[in-house]
Protein backbone atom coordinates (compact mmCIF):
# COMPACT_ATOMS: atom_id res chain seq x y z
CA UNK A 1 0.00 0.00 0.00
CA UNK A 2 1.42 3.05 -1.13
CA UNK A 3 0.77 6.47 -2.96
CA UNK A 4 3.10 7.48 -6.36
CA UNK A 5 3.79 10.64 -8.00
CA UNK A 6 2.27 11.14 -12.02
CA UNK A 7 5.76 12.38 -13.00
CA UNK A 8 4.56 13.92 -16.24
CA UNK A 9 2.14 16.15 -13.71
CA UNK A 10 4.82 16.90 -10.83
CA UNK A 11 5.73 20.80 -11.17
CA UNK A 12 8.49 20.28 -8.71
CA UNK A 13 7.32 22.70 -6.03
CA UNK A 14 8.23 20.27 -3.16
CA UNK A 15 5.24 20.53 -1.16
CA UNK A 16 4.77 16.79 -0.59
CA UNK A 17 8.33 15.94 0.44
CA UNK A 18 7.65 18.74 2.78
CA UNK A 19 4.71 17.23 4.37
CA UNK A 20 5.58 13.53 4.34
CA UNK A 21 5.20 12.00 7.52
CA UNK A 22 7.57 9.35 6.92
CA UNK A 23 10.34 11.35 4.58
CA UNK A 24 9.31 8.71 1.87
CA UNK A 25 9.66 11.60 -0.59
CA UNK A 26 12.53 12.81 -2.40
CA UNK A 27 13.85 14.44 -5.39
CA UNK A 28 15.08 12.16 -8.23
CA UNK A 29 16.06 13.80 -11.60
CA UNK A 30 13.32 16.68 -12.35
CA UNK A 31 10.53 15.58 -10.38
CA UNK A 32 9.75 13.82 -6.88
CA UNK A 33 8.94 10.16 -6.74
CA UNK A 34 7.59 8.30 -3.10
CA UNK A 35 9.57 5.59 -2.05
CA UNK A 36 6.34 2.63 -1.54
CA UNK A 37 8.77 1.41 1.60
CA UNK A 38 8.23 4.13 3.45
CA UNK A 39 4.91 5.36 2.50
CA UNK A 40 2.24 4.47 4.80
CA UNK A 41 -0.91 6.20 3.04
CA UNK A 42 -0.36 8.47 6.29
CA UNK A 43 -3.16 5.87 7.79
CA UNK A 44 -3.49 6.50 11.36
CA UNK A 45 -0.65 9.36 11.42
CA UNK A 46 -3.67 11.96 9.55
CA UNK A 47 -6.84 12.00 8.09
CA UNK A 48 -5.74 12.21 4.57
CA UNK A 49 -2.80 11.15 2.92
CA UNK A 50 -0.57 14.87 3.09
CA UNK A 51 1.28 14.75 -0.53
CA UNK A 52 -2.51 14.42 -2.02
CA UNK A 53 -4.05 16.89 0.42
CA UNK A 54 -0.90 18.99 -0.47
CA UNK A 55 -0.01 19.09 -4.31
CA UNK A 56 -1.57 21.47 -6.32
CA UNK A 57 -1.78 19.79 -9.09
CA UNK A 58 -4.97 17.54 -9.34
CA UNK A 59 -4.48 13.31 -9.40
CA UNK A 60 -0.90 14.01 -9.51
CA UNK A 61 -0.62 12.10 -6.29
CA UNK A 62 -2.11 8.32 -6.90
CA UNK A 63 -2.79 5.44 -5.12
CA UNK A 64 -0.47 2.84 -6.74
CA UNK B 1 16.41 46.12 -27.16
CA UNK B 2 19.32 46.62 -24.73
CA UNK B 3 19.30 49.86 -22.61
CA UNK B 4 22.71 51.43 -22.24
CA UNK B 5 22.61 50.91 -18.64
CA UNK B 6 24.51 52.59 -16.05
CA UNK B 7 26.06 49.06 -14.80
CA UNK B 8 28.52 49.70 -18.27
CA UNK B 9 29.95 52.04 -16.25
CA UNK B 10 33.41 51.27 -14.49
CA UNK B 11 34.06 51.77 -10.96
CA UNK B 12 36.64 54.01 -11.73
CA UNK B 13 34.02 56.20 -13.48
CA UNK B 14 33.60 60.16 -11.83
CA UNK B 15 30.46 61.14 -10.62
CA UNK B 16 30.02 63.48 -13.46
CA UNK B 17 30.82 61.14 -15.62
CA UNK B 18 28.16 58.77 -14.28
CA UNK B 19 25.55 62.37 -14.29
CA UNK B 20 26.34 62.78 -18.06
CA UNK B 21 25.56 59.10 -19.37
CA UNK B 22 22.20 59.48 -16.98
CA UNK B 23 21.78 62.04 -19.18
CA UNK B 24 22.05 60.88 -22.08
CA UNK B 25 19.88 58.27 -21.38
CA UNK B 26 22.27 55.97 -19.06
CA UNK B 27 19.98 54.28 -16.64
CA UNK B 28 18.06 51.35 -16.67
CA UNK B 29 15.13 52.02 -14.53
CA UNK B 30 11.95 51.59 -16.69
CA UNK B 31 8.84 51.31 -13.96
CA UNK B 32 7.90 52.54 -10.67
CA UNK B 33 6.46 50.47 -7.97
CA UNK B 34 5.33 52.04 -4.59
CA UNK B 35 4.16 55.10 -3.02
CA UNK B 36 4.34 58.65 -4.57
CA UNK B 37 5.43 60.00 -1.45
CA UNK B 38 8.87 61.55 -0.76
CA UNK B 39 10.71 62.80 1.93
CA UNK B 40 8.75 65.80 2.44
CA UNK B 41 5.28 63.45 3.67
CA UNK B 42 6.56 61.05 5.42
CA UNK B 43 8.46 61.29 8.95
CA UNK B 44 12.36 60.71 8.67
CA UNK B 45 12.79 57.75 10.04
CA UNK B 46 10.49 55.91 7.24
CA UNK B 47 11.51 57.79 4.50
CA UNK B 48 14.96 56.34 5.66
CA UNK B 49 13.06 53.13 5.38
CA UNK B 50 11.97 53.00 2.25
CA UNK B 51 14.12 55.79 -0.27
CA UNK B 52 15.77 52.99 -1.87
CA UNK B 53 13.07 50.17 -1.90
CA UNK B 54 11.76 50.90 -5.76
CA UNK B 55 8.61 48.84 -4.76
CA UNK B 56 7.67 51.52 -1.61
CA UNK B 57 8.82 54.21 -2.96
CA UNK B 58 7.80 55.95 -6.12
CA UNK B 59 10.58 57.64 -6.36
CA UNK B 60 13.21 55.08 -5.40
CA UNK B 61 11.85 53.06 -8.68
CA UNK B 62 13.02 55.27 -10.37
CA UNK B 63 16.84 54.79 -9.60
CA UNK B 64 16.68 51.69 -7.59
CA UNK B 65 16.25 47.90 -8.74
CA UNK B 66 14.95 44.52 -6.93
CA UNK B 67 15.29 41.05 -7.79
CA UNK B 68 13.27 38.05 -6.87
CA UNK B 69 15.13 34.54 -5.99
CA UNK B 70 12.84 31.78 -7.03
CA UNK B 71 13.81 29.73 -3.50
CA UNK B 72 10.49 28.47 -2.23
CA UNK B 73 8.27 27.14 -4.74
CA UNK B 74 6.12 25.51 -2.79
CA UNK B 75 2.95 26.95 -1.95
CA UNK B 76 0.08 26.23 0.92
CA UNK B 77 -3.08 27.71 -0.98
CA UNK B 78 -4.53 27.45 -3.96
CA UNK B 79 -5.74 30.75 -6.12
CA UNK B 80 -7.78 31.02 -9.07
CA UNK B 81 -5.49 33.46 -10.52
CA UNK B 82 -2.52 31.20 -10.26
CA UNK B 83 -1.50 28.23 -12.06
CA UNK B 84 2.04 27.34 -11.45
CA UNK B 85 3.14 25.13 -14.43
CA UNK B 86 3.76 27.70 -16.78
CA UNK B 87 6.86 28.57 -17.34
CA UNK B 88 7.51 31.11 -20.38
CA UNK B 89 10.25 33.34 -20.50
CA UNK B 90 8.68 36.29 -22.38
CA UNK B 91 5.64 36.10 -19.54
CA UNK B 92 5.48 38.57 -17.02
CA UNK B 93 3.57 38.08 -14.09
CA UNK B 94 3.65 37.21 -10.32
CA UNK B 95 4.38 33.62 -10.04
CA UNK B 96 5.76 32.76 -13.07
CA UNK B 97 9.44 31.90 -13.00
CA UNK B 98 11.67 29.74 -15.50
CA UNK B 99 14.25 28.29 -12.96
CA UNK B 100 14.15 27.11 -9.14
CA UNK B 101 17.12 27.88 -6.78
CA UNK B 102 18.46 26.35 -4.11
CA UNK B 103 20.07 28.90 -1.27
CA UNK B 104 23.35 28.11 -2.47
CA UNK B 105 22.69 28.79 -6.11
CA UNK B 106 20.28 31.56 -5.06
CA UNK B 107 23.52 33.59 -3.42
CA UNK B 108 25.71 32.89 -6.53
CA UNK B 109 23.14 35.00 -8.56
CA UNK B 110 22.95 37.54 -6.18
CA UNK B 111 26.34 38.62 -6.00
CA UNK B 112 26.59 38.46 -9.63
CA UNK B 113 24.00 41.20 -10.35
CA UNK B 114 24.78 42.79 -7.67
CA UNK B 115 28.31 43.21 -9.11
CA UNK B 116 26.68 43.64 -12.75
CA UNK B 117 23.91 45.79 -12.03
CA UNK B 118 24.66 48.66 -9.48
CA UNK B 119 21.00 49.78 -9.43
CA UNK B 120 20.37 46.98 -6.42
CA UNK B 121 18.83 47.73 -3.37
CA UNK B 122 16.48 44.80 -3.17
CA UNK B 123 15.94 41.00 -2.71
CA UNK B 124 12.82 39.44 -2.40
CA UNK B 125 11.48 35.83 -1.95
CA UNK B 126 7.96 36.52 -3.75
CA UNK B 127 7.38 32.89 -5.72
CA UNK B 128 6.14 30.65 -7.50
CA UNK B 129 4.87 29.82 -3.89
CA UNK B 130 4.71 30.94 -0.53
CA UNK B 131 7.58 32.63 1.15
CA UNK B 132 6.75 31.37 4.19
CA UNK B 133 5.60 28.21 3.65
CA UNK B 134 8.41 26.21 3.32
CA UNK B 135 10.14 29.17 5.10
CA UNK B 136 13.43 28.04 5.90
CA UNK B 137 14.50 28.04 2.07
CA UNK B 138 13.92 31.37 2.45
CA UNK B 139 15.34 32.32 5.43
CA UNK B 140 18.65 30.41 4.63
CA UNK B 141 19.12 32.36 1.42
CA UNK B 142 18.21 35.54 3.80
CA UNK B 143 21.45 34.59 5.80
CA UNK B 144 23.69 33.76 3.05
CA UNK B 145 23.01 36.60 0.97
CA UNK B 146 23.58 38.84 4.60
CA UNK B 147 26.80 37.72 4.78
CA UNK B 148 27.49 38.27 1.03
CA UNK B 149 26.15 41.74 1.11
CA UNK B 150 25.89 43.07 4.11
CA UNK B 151 23.28 46.12 2.63
CA UNK B 152 21.00 45.05 1.12
CA UNK B 153 17.83 44.84 1.74
CA UNK B 154 15.51 41.80 2.36
CA UNK B 155 11.71 41.48 1.54
CA UNK B 156 9.25 38.63 1.30
CA UNK B 157 6.22 38.15 -0.30
CA UNK B 158 2.98 35.97 1.48
CA UNK B 159 -0.73 34.83 1.32
CA UNK B 160 -0.45 35.14 4.99
CA UNK B 161 -1.46 31.85 5.79
CA UNK B 162 1.65 30.90 7.79
CA UNK B 163 2.42 34.00 8.45
CA UNK B 164 1.38 34.53 12.45
CA UNK B 165 4.07 31.24 13.12
CA UNK B 166 6.84 33.41 11.32
CA UNK B 167 6.65 37.05 13.11
CA UNK B 168 9.98 36.24 15.45
CA UNK B 169 11.54 34.62 12.77
CA UNK B 170 11.00 37.80 10.48
CA UNK B 171 11.63 40.15 12.71
CA UNK B 172 15.61 38.44 14.04
CA UNK B 173 16.39 37.75 9.91
CA UNK B 174 16.10 41.34 9.87
CA UNK B 175 13.50 41.68 7.27
CA UNK B 176 11.99 45.08 7.48
CA UNK B 177 9.61 44.69 4.19
CA UNK B 178 6.50 42.16 4.06
CA UNK B 179 3.72 42.18 1.66
CA UNK B 180 0.33 40.23 2.25
CA UNK B 181 -2.03 39.08 -0.66
CA UNK B 182 -5.00 40.02 1.04
CA UNK B 183 -8.28 40.13 -1.62
CA UNK B 184 -11.01 39.68 0.69
CA UNK B 185 -12.28 40.23 4.32
CA UNK B 186 -15.39 38.55 3.80
CA UNK B 187 -15.21 34.48 3.50
CA UNK B 188 -17.99 34.52 1.18
CA UNK B 189 -15.91 36.68 -1.38
CA UNK B 190 -12.90 34.67 -0.71
CA UNK B 191 -14.63 30.93 -1.17
CA UNK B 192 -14.76 32.59 -4.88
CA UNK B 193 -11.19 32.98 -5.26
CA UNK B 194 -9.39 30.78 -3.10
CA UNK B 195 -10.54 26.76 -4.02
CA UNK B 196 -8.89 25.06 -0.93
CA UNK B 197 -5.89 25.77 1.59
CA UNK B 198 -3.96 23.39 3.55
CA UNK B 199 -3.56 24.12 6.85
CA UNK B 200 -2.78 22.11 10.00
CA UNK B 201 -1.85 19.18 8.07
CA UNK B 202 -5.55 19.15 5.84
CA UNK B 203 -7.14 20.27 2.73
CA UNK B 204 -10.04 22.38 3.21
CA UNK B 205 -12.36 24.01 0.91
CA UNK B 206 -15.22 26.69 0.73
CA UNK B 207 -16.12 28.71 3.27
CA UNK B 208 -13.68 27.10 6.17
CA UNK B 209 -10.31 27.85 3.75
CA UNK B 210 -11.79 31.26 2.94
CA UNK B 211 -12.56 31.53 6.79
CA UNK B 212 -9.08 30.20 8.26
CA UNK B 213 -6.72 32.06 5.54
CA UNK B 214 -8.65 35.51 6.40
CA UNK B 215 -8.68 34.93 10.05
CA UNK B 216 -4.93 34.19 9.68
CA UNK B 217 -4.19 37.16 7.59
CA UNK B 218 -5.31 39.93 10.09
CA UNK B 219 -3.78 38.12 12.93
CA UNK B 220 -0.44 38.16 11.11
CA UNK B 221 -0.69 41.88 9.62
CA UNK B 222 -2.05 42.76 13.31
CA UNK B 223 1.65 41.07 14.29
CA UNK B 224 4.24 42.00 11.70
CA UNK B 225 3.24 45.51 12.10
CA UNK B 226 3.40 45.40 16.22
CA UNK B 227 7.26 44.06 15.19
CA UNK B 228 7.55 47.59 13.69
CA UNK B 229 7.76 45.82 10.17
CA UNK B 230 6.62 47.76 7.06
CA UNK B 231 3.55 46.30 5.73
CA UNK B 232 2.13 46.54 1.82
CA UNK B 233 -1.26 44.66 0.56
CA UNK B 234 -1.57 43.67 -2.53
CA UNK B 235 -5.20 43.10 -3.79
CA UNK B 236 -5.75 41.52 -6.97
CA UNK B 237 -8.82 43.15 -8.43
CA UNK B 238 -11.13 40.99 -9.97
CA UNK B 239 -14.30 42.24 -11.49
CA UNK B 240 -17.49 41.11 -10.20
CA UNK B 241 -16.19 39.46 -7.10
CA UNK B 242 -14.25 41.57 -5.11
CA UNK B 243 -14.10 44.85 -7.25
CA UNK B 244 -16.40 46.75 -4.95
CA UNK B 245 -15.26 45.11 -1.94
CA UNK B 246 -11.66 46.12 -2.09
CA UNK B 247 -13.04 49.39 -0.54
CA UNK B 248 -13.68 47.57 2.60
CA UNK B 249 -10.40 45.80 2.60
CA UNK B 250 -8.55 49.23 2.18
CA UNK B 251 -10.18 50.14 5.35
CA UNK B 252 -9.52 47.06 7.35
CA UNK B 253 -5.89 46.85 6.57
CA UNK B 254 -5.32 50.42 6.77
CA UNK B 255 -7.07 50.43 10.42
CA UNK B 256 -4.74 47.21 11.30
CA UNK B 257 -1.27 49.21 10.03
CA UNK B 258 -0.63 48.57 6.91
CA UNK B 259 1.82 50.74 5.07
CA UNK B 260 1.03 50.66 1.68
CA UNK B 261 -2.12 49.12 -0.16
CA UNK B 262 -1.20 47.75 -3.89
CA UNK B 263 -4.41 47.15 -5.97
CA UNK B 264 -3.43 45.04 -9.34
CA UNK B 265 -5.61 44.30 -12.09
CA UNK B 266 -6.30 40.86 -12.55
CA UNK B 267 -4.51 38.97 -15.33
CA UNK B 268 -6.47 36.55 -16.92
CA UNK B 269 -5.97 34.42 -20.09
CA UNK B 270 -7.03 31.02 -21.14
CA UNK B 271 -3.99 30.39 -22.29
CA UNK B 272 -2.53 30.79 -18.77
CA UNK B 273 -4.47 27.42 -17.75
CA UNK B 274 -5.40 29.54 -14.66
CA UNK B 275 -8.97 28.75 -13.24
CA UNK B 276 -10.33 32.12 -13.89
CA UNK B 277 -8.56 32.37 -17.42
CA UNK B 278 -10.64 29.29 -18.02
CA UNK B 279 -13.57 30.24 -16.83
CA UNK B 280 -13.12 33.46 -19.05
CA UNK B 281 -13.59 36.03 -16.09
CA UNK B 282 -11.84 38.80 -17.06
CA UNK B 283 -9.99 41.32 -15.87
CA UNK B 284 -10.42 45.15 -15.16
CA UNK B 285 -9.94 47.51 -18.00
CA UNK B 286 -7.57 50.06 -16.77
CA UNK B 287 -10.13 52.83 -16.43
CA UNK B 288 -11.69 50.67 -13.59
CA UNK B 289 -8.41 50.17 -11.85
CA UNK B 290 -8.00 54.00 -11.96
CA UNK B 291 -11.26 54.29 -10.64
CA UNK B 292 -10.88 52.11 -7.70
CA UNK B 293 -7.70 53.95 -7.19
CA UNK B 294 -9.22 57.27 -6.90
CA UNK B 295 -12.18 55.58 -4.98
CA UNK B 296 -9.30 54.64 -2.29
CA UNK B 297 -7.83 58.17 -1.75
CA UNK B 298 -4.57 57.60 -3.86
CA UNK B 299 -2.35 60.08 -1.98
CA UNK B 300 0.97 58.26 -0.16
CA UNK B 301 -0.67 54.67 1.01
CA UNK B 302 -1.37 54.11 -2.21
CA UNK B 303 0.64 52.08 -4.85
CA UNK B 304 0.06 53.10 -8.09
CA UNK B 305 4.04 51.98 -9.67
CA UNK B 306 3.55 48.30 -9.48
CA UNK B 307 4.40 46.30 -12.52
CA UNK B 308 3.22 42.46 -11.28
CA UNK B 309 7.07 41.48 -12.32
CA UNK B 310 7.37 38.32 -12.50
CA UNK B 311 8.94 35.47 -9.70
CA UNK B 312 12.53 35.66 -10.83
CA UNK B 313 12.65 39.24 -12.24
CA UNK B 314 15.40 41.22 -12.18
CA UNK B 315 16.71 44.74 -12.52
CA UNK B 316 14.48 48.38 -12.50
CA UNK B 317 10.72 48.15 -12.42
CA UNK B 318 9.36 47.65 -15.84
CA UNK B 319 12.23 46.03 -17.27
CA UNK B 320 13.36 41.92 -16.48
CA UNK B 321 17.12 41.13 -16.84
CA UNK B 322 16.41 37.83 -15.29
CA UNK B 323 17.29 36.01 -18.53
CA UNK B 324 20.91 37.61 -18.50
CA UNK B 325 21.74 36.01 -15.29
CA UNK B 326 19.97 32.21 -15.40
CA UNK B 327 22.20 29.65 -13.77
CA UNK B 328 23.85 27.89 -16.78
CA UNK B 329 25.55 31.48 -17.30
CA UNK B 330 26.86 32.19 -13.55
CA UNK B 331 30.50 31.52 -13.18
CA UNK B 332 31.10 29.15 -10.29
CA UNK B 333 32.40 31.57 -8.18
CA UNK B 334 31.48 34.56 -7.74
CA UNK B 335 33.02 37.26 -4.96
CA UNK B 336 31.13 40.65 -4.47
CA UNK B 337 32.17 43.70 -5.70
CA UNK B 338 30.68 46.86 -3.83
CA UNK B 339 32.70 49.53 -5.89
CA UNK B 340 29.92 49.78 -8.47
CA UNK B 341 27.27 49.98 -5.80
CA UNK B 342 28.21 52.46 -3.86
CA UNK B 343 29.74 54.62 -6.45
CA UNK B 344 25.83 54.71 -8.09
CA UNK B 345 24.40 55.25 -4.45
CA UNK B 346 26.82 59.05 -4.27
CA UNK B 347 25.25 59.67 -7.78
CA UNK B 348 21.43 58.96 -7.14
CA UNK B 349 21.76 60.80 -4.01
CA UNK B 350 22.91 64.24 -5.87
CA UNK B 351 20.33 63.31 -8.80
CA UNK B 352 17.41 62.83 -6.13
CA UNK B 353 18.04 66.26 -4.61
CA UNK B 354 18.37 68.17 -8.34
CA UNK B 355 15.40 66.24 -9.06
CA UNK B 356 13.00 67.21 -6.05
CA UNK B 357 14.39 70.82 -6.67
CA UNK B 358 13.14 70.43 -9.96
CA UNK B 359 9.57 69.35 -9.55
CA UNK B 360 8.92 71.81 -6.57
CA UNK B 361 9.67 74.65 -8.91
CA UNK B 362 7.53 73.12 -11.40
CA UNK B 363 4.80 72.37 -9.15
CA UNK B 364 4.88 76.36 -8.36
CA UNK B 365 4.72 77.14 -12.10
CA UNK B 366 1.68 75.37 -12.19
CA UNK B 367 -0.11 77.24 -9.73
CA UNK B 368 -2.67 79.42 -12.60
CA UNK B 369 -3.32 76.06 -14.17
CA UNK B 370 -6.95 75.88 -15.03
CA UNK B 371 -7.58 71.99 -15.90
CA UNK B 372 -6.04 68.42 -16.03
CA UNK B 373 -3.64 66.92 -18.38
CA UNK B 374 -2.64 63.40 -19.08
CA UNK B 375 1.02 63.29 -20.06
CA UNK B 376 2.60 59.68 -21.15
CA UNK B 377 6.46 59.77 -20.99
CA UNK B 378 9.13 57.62 -22.04
CA UNK B 379 11.94 56.94 -19.69
CA UNK B 380 15.28 54.70 -19.03
CA UNK B 381 15.14 55.60 -15.55
CA UNK B 382 16.78 58.54 -13.84
CA UNK B 383 13.44 60.02 -13.67
CA UNK B 384 14.31 61.80 -16.92
CA UNK B 385 12.26 61.76 -20.40
CA UNK B 386 15.66 59.70 -21.89
CA UNK B 387 14.24 56.84 -23.98
CA UNK B 388 13.37 56.47 -27.56
CA UNK B 389 9.57 56.29 -28.21
CA UNK B 390 10.09 52.76 -30.58
CA UNK B 391 12.09 51.50 -27.44
CA UNK B 392 9.46 52.00 -24.81
CA UNK B 393 7.33 48.95 -23.86
CA UNK B 394 5.69 51.06 -21.32
CA UNK B 395 4.62 54.98 -21.04
CA UNK B 396 4.54 56.51 -17.39
CA UNK B 397 1.66 58.44 -17.10
CA UNK B 398 1.64 62.43 -15.15
CA UNK B 399 -1.28 63.97 -14.35
CA UNK B 400 -0.74 67.66 -14.81
CA UNK B 401 -3.02 70.50 -13.04
CA UNK B 402 -3.12 73.28 -10.56
CA UNK B 403 -1.73 71.37 -7.48
CA UNK B 404 1.35 69.80 -9.48
CA UNK B 405 3.19 67.12 -11.81
CA UNK B 406 2.12 63.75 -9.91
CA UNK B 407 2.62 60.14 -11.16
CA UNK B 408 -0.61 58.06 -11.62
CA UNK B 409 0.79 55.12 -13.01
CA UNK B 410 1.80 53.36 -16.26
CA UNK B 411 0.31 51.82 -19.66
CA UNK B 412 1.85 48.73 -20.50
CA UNK B 413 2.88 48.82 -24.70
CA UNK B 414 4.05 45.30 -24.72
CA UNK B 415 1.68 42.62 -23.71
CA UNK B 416 3.13 39.19 -23.13
CA UNK B 417 4.24 37.24 -25.43
CA UNK B 418 4.49 40.06 -27.68
CA UNK B 419 6.68 37.46 -30.47
CA UNK B 420 5.45 37.03 -33.49
CA UNK B 421 3.66 40.72 -33.94
CA UNK B 422 4.15 42.71 -36.56
CA UNK B 423 5.72 46.81 -36.11
CA UNK B 424 2.19 47.93 -37.78
CA UNK B 425 0.45 45.82 -34.80
CA UNK B 426 2.55 46.76 -32.47
CA UNK B 427 1.86 50.50 -33.00
CA UNK B 428 -1.92 50.11 -33.10
CA UNK B 429 -1.18 48.39 -29.36
CA UNK B 430 0.47 51.16 -28.01
CA UNK B 431 -2.68 53.46 -29.61
CA UNK B 432 -4.76 51.52 -27.99
CA UNK B 433 -3.18 52.00 -24.53
CA UNK B 434 -2.66 55.29 -24.76
CA UNK B 435 -6.33 56.39 -24.44
CA UNK B 436 -7.12 58.92 -22.75
CA UNK B 437 -3.74 60.43 -22.85
CA UNK B 438 -3.10 63.86 -23.94
CA UNK B 439 0.60 64.60 -24.74
CA UNK B 440 3.46 62.24 -25.37
CA UNK B 441 6.84 63.56 -24.40
CA UNK B 442 9.86 61.35 -25.53
CA UNK B 443 13.38 61.77 -25.99
CA UNK B 444 13.23 60.17 -30.04
CA UNK B 445 10.46 59.52 -32.68
CA UNK B 446 10.54 58.23 -35.72
CA UNK B 447 7.91 60.30 -38.50
CA UNK B 448 5.69 56.90 -39.21
CA UNK B 449 4.52 56.79 -36.19
CA UNK B 450 4.79 60.31 -34.85
CA UNK B 451 2.10 60.60 -37.49
CA UNK B 452 0.18 57.41 -36.77
CA UNK B 453 0.09 59.22 -33.35
CA UNK B 454 -1.00 62.23 -34.43
CA UNK B 455 -3.77 61.45 -36.37
CA UNK B 456 -4.84 59.37 -33.59
CA UNK B 457 -5.43 62.70 -31.61
CA UNK B 458 -1.92 62.71 -29.31
CA UNK B 459 0.26 65.83 -29.17
CA UNK B 460 4.11 64.34 -29.73
CA UNK B 461 6.69 66.62 -28.15
CA UNK B 462 10.74 66.00 -28.14
CA UNK B 463 11.59 68.80 -26.93
CA UNK B 464 12.39 68.24 -23.53
CA UNK B 465 14.33 64.66 -24.48
CA UNK B 466 16.79 63.97 -21.56
CA UNK B 467 15.52 66.55 -19.30
CA UNK B 468 13.78 65.78 -15.60
CA UNK B 469 10.39 64.99 -15.50
CA UNK B 470 8.38 67.05 -14.02
CA UNK B 471 9.32 70.27 -15.05
CA UNK B 472 9.24 68.81 -18.58
CA UNK B 473 5.56 67.70 -18.17
CA UNK B 474 4.74 71.49 -16.61
CA UNK B 475 6.45 72.99 -19.36
CA UNK B 476 4.12 71.22 -21.55
CA UNK B 477 1.23 72.05 -20.01
CA UNK B 478 2.34 75.36 -20.59
CA UNK B 479 2.62 75.19 -24.06
CA UNK B 480 -0.50 73.10 -24.90
CA UNK B 481 -2.43 75.77 -23.37
CA UNK B 482 -1.05 78.82 -24.42
CA UNK B 483 -0.31 77.87 -28.40
CA UNK B 484 -2.35 74.32 -28.70
CA UNK B 485 -0.43 72.47 -31.77
CA UNK B 486 -2.43 71.59 -34.57
CA UNK B 487 -4.46 68.88 -34.09
CA UNK B 488 -5.38 66.32 -37.07
CA UNK B 489 -8.70 64.45 -36.38
CA UNK B 490 -8.47 60.94 -36.09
Amino acid sequence: MAYKIVTSQCTACGACEFECPNGAISMKGDTYVINAAKCTECEGQFDQPQCVAVCPVPKTCIKA
Amino acid sequence: MQPIAISGILPSASVADIRQTLESGGCSTTDRCGASAGPDDLPAAVWERIKDHPCYSEEAHHYFARMHVAVAPACNIQCNYCNRKYDCANESRPGVVSERLTPDQAVRKVVAVANEIPQLSVLGVAGPGDSLYDARKTFATFDLVAKAIPDIKFCVSTNGLALPDYVDELAQHNIDHVTITINMIDPTVGEQIYPWIYFRNRRWTGLDAAKILHERQMEGLEAVVAKGILVKINSVMIPGINDHHLMDVNAAVRARGAFLHNVMPLISDAAHGTAFGLSGQRGPTPQELKGLQDQLGGGANLMKHCRQCRADAVGLLGEDRGQEFTLDQLPDEVVYDPARRSAYRDVVEAERDDRRAAARAADQALATARDTLLIAITTKGGGRINQHFGHATEFQVYEVDRSGVRFVGHRRADNYCLGGHGDDDRLESVIAALEGIDAILTAKIGDCPRDRLEQAGLVVLEDWATDYIEPAAAAAYQRLREAPPLRRSA
